[in-house]
C-alpha cells in the first residue's frame, strides 16, 4: 500500500479516531500513516454489531411477550453469548440457559441476580426489567 | 518519572506497549522491530474457539507472544503481576505508579470507555501503558489511540478484571532494570528463521500457510441455502479478523516488511529490502480479498464464495514462496 493509498473515508465505527496502518512512501520506506478508515473496514464491523444488536432486539420481543426473561436481552445487549456469560459469571451453560426461562428467573436469588448484573456491568434494578 | 514520556501512536496494542515501554527505558526500537523480533506474524484458522458462533481468524502469534518474546530475546529484567482481587491490583498499581514506573497493562477492550462504541468487543488481550495517576484518573497511553486518554480507576479496575477467554486477572508488568544492547543481526536472523518455520512447518495444519488453504476450502463450500447470510457474516469475520483489530494492514504483513527494511538497514543484510517488497504485493492482495468480500457482504457483488476460496489460495501459494525465500536469506545470512 502506498501512502496516496491508504484510505480516509471517515469511517463512523471509529468514531472520529484515527488508526495507524503502513504504508510505502515515495522512496519505498514504510511508515506508519493515520488513516481515517476504509470502507470495507466499516462494513465489516457494521455487519457485526448489527448481528448483534438483530440478537438483542429478537431477545427484547421475547422478553416483552414473556417467552424469554430480561437475563437474554441484557446479555446480548451487553454484546455477549451464552458462552461468554457463562464464563464470565462461572454459572454453568445449562443453569444460565434455565434462568431465559422468565418462571425460573423470578425465582433466582438475589445473589445470583448481583453476579450477572455484575458481569453485565449494569445495576440489579434494570436486570428485572426490560425497558 | 525521571523524564516526560512520550506517546506513540502504533498498529498494534502489543509490539506498540513494548516499543514505548522499552523507548522510555533507553533503548529505542520502533512498532515493528518489536514485532518482528518478537515472531509475531503468522496465520491460524481456528475452527474450535467459536466466538459469537464464527471461528477464530488469527494474523499473528497468541497475545502475550510479543511481550513475552521480548522479554526471552532481549533479556530483560522484567516483572509480571496478577491479582486475585481487584483491590489488590490497583492498589499495587498506584503504588507502582507513585514510586515512577511505566507500567503495561492487559484489559478487556469491551470495558473501557475511551474506545469508540462500535469496536468495543469483549476481547480481553488488549494492551496498555499506564504513566501516572491524577486523582481517581489514570493517565493512559493506549498505542491504538493518537493521543493518551484518561480512564477513571473504576472503569479501568472493571477493564483489568474482566472474566472469560484470555482474562486478564489484573495483569500488570514493568521493567525492573535498563534493557541491555542487543545485538540486531543475531536477533533478527532468529526471528526471520522462527517465523518461516511457523508460516511453513508448524505441526498443527491449521498454522500458518496451510491454515490458508484449509480455511480457503471451508470458504469454498460455506452452504448458501439460507439466502447467504450465514456465509456474509463468515467472510465479514475473516475481514475483520485481517483489518478491523489493529493489524496496521494486511492482516500485519505491511507491519512485518517495515521490520524487513528496518533489520536490513540497521544490519546491513540488503537481501531483505527485497523480500520486503515482496510482502508489500503480498499485504496489498489481502485488502484486495478484503475489499472482494467487503463488496460480496453488501451485495455489490454476486456472493460467489468459490471466488473468495480462490483468492485465498492464491494468497497460500505466494506465502509459500515469500517465506521459503525468507528462510533461505535467514540461512544465507548466518553463513
Amino acid at each position: 500500500m502506498r501512502e496516496r493509498e491508504v484510505p480516509q473515508e471517515g469511517n463512523a465505527t471509529l468514531a472520529g479516531h484515527r488508526k495507524a496502518v503502513y504504508a510505502a512512501g515515495e522512496d519505498g520506506r514504510l511508515r506508519l500513516v493515520p488513516s481515517r478508515g476504509w470502507e470495507v473496514e466499516e462494513i465489516v464491523t457494521r455487519q457485526a454489531v448489527d448481528d448483534l444488536e438483530r440478537r438483542a432486539a429478537e431477545a427484547h420481543a421475547r422478553a416483552l411477550s414473556g417467552e424469554s426473561s430480561p437475563l437474554e436481552y441484557h446479555m446480548y445487549r451487553s454484546r455477549m453469548d451464552l458462552e461468554l456469560l457463562a464464563q464470565t459469571t462461572g454459572i454453568w451453560r445449562w443453569r444460565v440457559r434455565r434462568h431465559f426461562r422468565p418462571r425460573v428467573f423470578a425465582r433466582v436469588s438475589p445473589t445470583l441476580k448481583a453476579r450477572y448484573a455484575e458481569a453485565l456491568g449494569i445495576p440489579v434494578e434494570a436486570l428485572e426489567r426490560v425497558e | 518519572m525521571p523524564e516526560a514520556f512520550l506517546h506513540t501512536h502504533a498498529a498494534h496494542c502489543e509490539s506498540g506497549v513494548m516499543s514505548s515501554l522499552l523507548r522510555h527505558s533507553g533503548l529505542p526500537i520502533s512498532e515493528a522491530m518489536a514485532f518482528g523480533l518478537s515472531s509475531a506474524l503468522a496465520f491460524a484458522y481456528l475452527p474450535c474457539i467459536r466466538i459469537n458462533g464464527l471461528p477464530l481468524i488469527s494474523f499473528r502469534m497468541p497475545p502475550r507472544a510479543i511481550v513475552k518474546g521480548l522479554q526471552r530475546r532481549l533479556s530483560l529484567s522484567m516483572r509480571f503481576e496478577t491479582f486475585r482481587s481487584p483491590a489488590d491490583g490497583t492498589a499495587r498499581l498506584d503504588a507502582l505508579l507513585d514510586s515512577g514506573k511505566l507500567v503495561g497493562l492487559q484489559a478487556s477492550v469491551f470495558w473501557l470507555p475511551y474506545f469508540p462504541p462500535d469496536l468495543r468487543f469483549h476481547f480481553n488481550a488488549h494492551n496498555l501503558l499506564v504513566y501516572g495517576r491524577e486523582g481517581d484518573e489514570y493517565l493512559v497511553s493506549d498505542p491504538v489511540g493518537e493521543t493518551p486518554v484518561r480512564c477513571a480507576r473504576k472503569d479501568l479496575e472493571k477493564a483489568r478484571f474482566a472474566k472469560g477467554a484470555l482474562a486478564p486477572k489484573g495483569l500488570l508488568y514493568y521493567l525492573n532494570a535498563p534493557p541491555p544492547a542487543p545485538d540486531w543481526s543475531l536477533l533478527g536472523r532468529r526471528a526471520l528463521a522462527r517465523t518461516s518455520h511457523i508460516m511453513l512447518h508448524a505441526p498443527l495444519p491449521l498454522v500458518g500457510v496451510r491454515g490458508i488453504e484449509i480455511l480457503a476450502r471451508r470458504v469454498e463450500r460455506l452452504p448458501l441455502a439460507d439466502g447467504g447470510e450465514r456465509a456474509r457474516l463468515y467472510v465479514g469475520n475473516i475481514v475483520r479478523m485481517q483489518e478491523e483489530i489493529g493489524t496496521g494492514g494486511g492482516g500485519f504483513r505491511f507491519l512485518y516488511a517495515s521490520f524487513l527494511q528496518e533489520l536490513a538497514s540497521v544490519a546491513g543484510h540488503a537481501a531483505l529490502e527485497g523480500l520486503a517488497g515482496h510482502l508489500v504485493g503480498i499485504g496489498d492482495r489481502w485488502r484486495e480479498f478484503a475489499l472482494a468480500a467487503a463488496r460480496m457482504i453488501r451485495g455489490r457483488d454476486a456472493l460467489a464464495p468459490p471466488r473468495l476460496a480462490a483468492l485465498l489460495r492464491a494468497l497460500a501459494g505466494d506465502e509459500r514462496i515469500f517465506f521459503r525465500d525468507l528462510l533461505r536469506a535467514a540461512r544465507a545470512w548466518a553463513r
